[in-house]
């Protein structure tokens, strides 16, 4: 990014042309146009999560809140166990798979990396192959459930997406800029296989683990599939499956209201705010940190191969 | 590499030497040699098995009639049957049709949007303004699709939707999103632009990052405006990742966007024809209907011709221009 601002930044002060500017102003624009769409669904989501029910009721979304009003978080905090519980479950299994994941992730890919191991290539593209092809969700569902037994288990949340091909290709795609002769004269010196990785290739490769890394986290973050498959005990829902049971029974409760003439109970009921707060809530720590992750995102991404 | 360079340590010797040494060094060896090695990879060799092979060979399901009492291999054998049914009831190809049709549009229109973000992106000024931009560009990116679901319903529903509430304050009459059955293939095609524009212009953006400066120092010694340098220089020199970036896209054309489809469309029944998508079909079959054995072959199907689709543009690919090859 600084080339190119350095050669605007010069540029434009030698001579700044007609086309430079209408260029300049349409990318405004554009760019403008881009960036509002995808912060204004958010913005409406706080500013109703903010309003009284009635007026979200009466008058429907709105950018700037009718009627300021924080009942629809009280009424969420209220009663906080639901949404603290599904924020521990979905924080143990974020952070356990992704160390879990980049152990494994890292491991693989090291010994993928071992030019002095004779079947890398074979391993590789065993691994890469079920890229290619695979059973199915049917008889994936099967094995878990009646193979491995994991319904209602956590591990039925923690292990289906530990790993795959392409993390492991793009790690090894990191590694790739470590020298060999790293791991040659280290072994010369005596050190065994798994302390090279341990303690020179892991060292040397923060960059690829913190991309890899937040890859892991954010598919676990954001996993809402594996526990509408593989669970049905409330206390174990994670937070995004929480997120889409509250919406659904909200709007199924909804729905019962008032087909049974019950009008006046759904104004009691703050079914849409506390739908928009329980959004806020569960999004709120994404939409808070998200700016740093971001950072090391496009980094990782620039750094390891699109083509993977 | 390796093989180059074995090969050039082989040179100095005989080639029967040479024969014998490559005779030696088998499996066994190998084991015995790089016996950490084989340890650490046991976990992922493992975990692949169990986790990618072992449902591989449950695809024999799809040529069962399955039953509980039976399970996955006393079910009786049906052979083609599965497929023969879905193919003349039609399911086969409206589902398929939707799928490569849907995933036709998100590409052609995601690219295009991330490639015009990615340029004007890099060619204005503006430094602040172009970071915060760009990260809110990014968010919908780190959302999860339950939200992305739940904004779709909350900009679109009648009673109390964002749009409504708009048209209502101008006066407009308001519009029934969820009965037009018409309306929905724009508004996942709009939604999907949205989810991907950060993550793919930032690709993008570093493709023309990498482009030689001196390019644009040249163009505009000979005076060409920077709608030439955009569509001499930039548009051509991002050809190679936009080629790669298309061929992963077109591989995976028959893999339906789950995600999308469920959370936006979910039990609405009344939009199936237009949305219904290979994979919301499988997954209606395991969890409405229970009928695995017309889910698998639904899955293999899809994954079958997956595969060869794959292999074949890779292989095209790699006879036209070889560096873009997958593999």
């Amino acid at each position: 990014m600084r080339t190119i601002k350095h050669r605007y930044s010069r540029t434009i002060k030698i001579k700044t042309e007609g086309s430079t500017i209408a260029f300049n102003i349409i990318g405004y624009m554009v760019v403008f146009i881009f960036a509002l769409f995808c912060l204004l669904p958010f913005w409406a989501i706080l500013s109703s999560s903010l309003s009284s029910e009635k007026s979200v009721l009466r008058y429907g979304a709105s950018l700037i809140p009718r009627e300021f009003s924080t009942s629809a978080y009280e009424f969420i905090f209220k009663s906080p166990r639901k949404i603290m519980n599904a924020y521990g479950v979905s924080t143990m299994v974020t952070v356990s798979g992704t160390l879990l994941g980049l152990f494994l992730i890292s491991m693989t890919a090291y010994v993928l990396y071992r030019k002095d191991f004779k079947y890398r290539n074979a391993f590789a593209f065993g691994f890469y192959f079920t890229q290619l092809f695979s059973g199915g969700l049917i008889p994936f569902y099967i094995l878990v459930v009646q193979y491995l037994q994991l319904k209602n288990n956590y591990l039925a949340l923690i292990l289906p997406p530990l790993m795959n091909a392409w993390y492991i290709i793009l790690f090894r795609n990191f590694l790739n800029s470590v020298p060999d002769s790293l791991v040659e004269s280290a072994k010369i010196d005596g050190a065994g296989d798994f302390r090279i990785y341990a303690q020179i290739i892991l060292p040397l490769s923060t960059p690829g683990l913190a991309t890899v890394g937040l890859f892991l986290a954010l598919g676990y973050w954001n996993d809402w599939y594996h526990a509408l498959l593989f669970i049905n005990t409330r206390d174990m829902f994670p937070l995004q499956f929480l997120l889409y049971e509250v919406l659904r029974s909200a709007e199924y409760i909804a729905k019962i209201l008032s087909q049974t003439g019950a009008v006046i109970s759904t104004g009691n009921l703050p079914t849409e705010t506390v739908k928009m707060a329980t959004a806020m809530v569960v999004t709120g720590p994404i939409i808070l940190l998200y700016p740093i992750i971001q950072k090391y995102y496009v980094k990782g991404l620039t750094i390891g191969a699109v083509k993977g | 590499m390796v093989k180059r360079k074995r090969n050039g340590d082989k040179a100095a010797l005989s080639a029967t030497e040479f024969i014998a040494i490559k005779k030696k060094h088998g499996f066994l060896t190998e084991l015995s040699k790089n016996r950490v090695l084989f340890i650490m990879l046991l976990p992922a060799i493992l975990y692949f098995v169990v986790f990618k092979y072992l449902p591989m060979a449950g695809v024999y399901l799809a040529f069962t009639k399955f039953n509980y009492i039976g399970g996955i291999f006393g079910s009786p054998f049906v052979g083609m049957n599965n497929f023969r049914f879905l193919y003349i009831s039609g399911a086969l190809f409206n589902i398929t049709k939707n799928t490569v049709l849907y995933n036709i549009a998100f590409l052609i229109t995601g690219n295009i949007a991330q490639i015009m973000v990615a340029i004007f992106i890099s060619e204005i000024p503006g430094r602040y303004y172009k970071k915060i931009t760009q990260s809110l560009m990014f968010l919908p990116y780190f959302v999860s699709y339950v939200l992305v679901g739940f904004v779709v319903y909350n900009i679109l529903n009648y009673e109390t939707g964002l749009l409504n509430s708009i048209l209502r304050s101008l006066g407009l009459e308001p519009v029934n999103m969820y009965g037009n059955v018409g309306a929905w293939k724009y508004i996942l095609v709009l939604f999907n632009i949205w989810k991907g524009i950060g993550y793919g212009s930032v690709i993008y953006l570093a493709a023309i990052m990498g482009i030689d400066r001196e390019m644009y120092e040249a163009a505009r010694i000979d005076s060409a405006n920077i709608f030439q340098q955009t569509r001499y220089i930039t548009l051509p020199m991002l050809k190679p990742t936009f080629i790669i970036l298309l061929l992963l896209q077109l591989g995976n054309i028959l893999r339906g966007q789950f995600e999308l489809f469920y959370q936006i469309i979910g039990a609405n029944g009344t939009l199936y024809k237009a949305t219904d998508i290979i994979d919301t079909y499988v997954f209606r079959a395991l969890v409405n209907s229970f009928d695995v054995g017309m889910g698998t072959a639904v899955g293999l199907y899809q994954s079958f011709f997956g595969f060869v689709l794959i292999m074949s543009v890779n292989a095209i690919v790699k006879r036209v221009s070889p560096d873009y090859a997958l593999f």
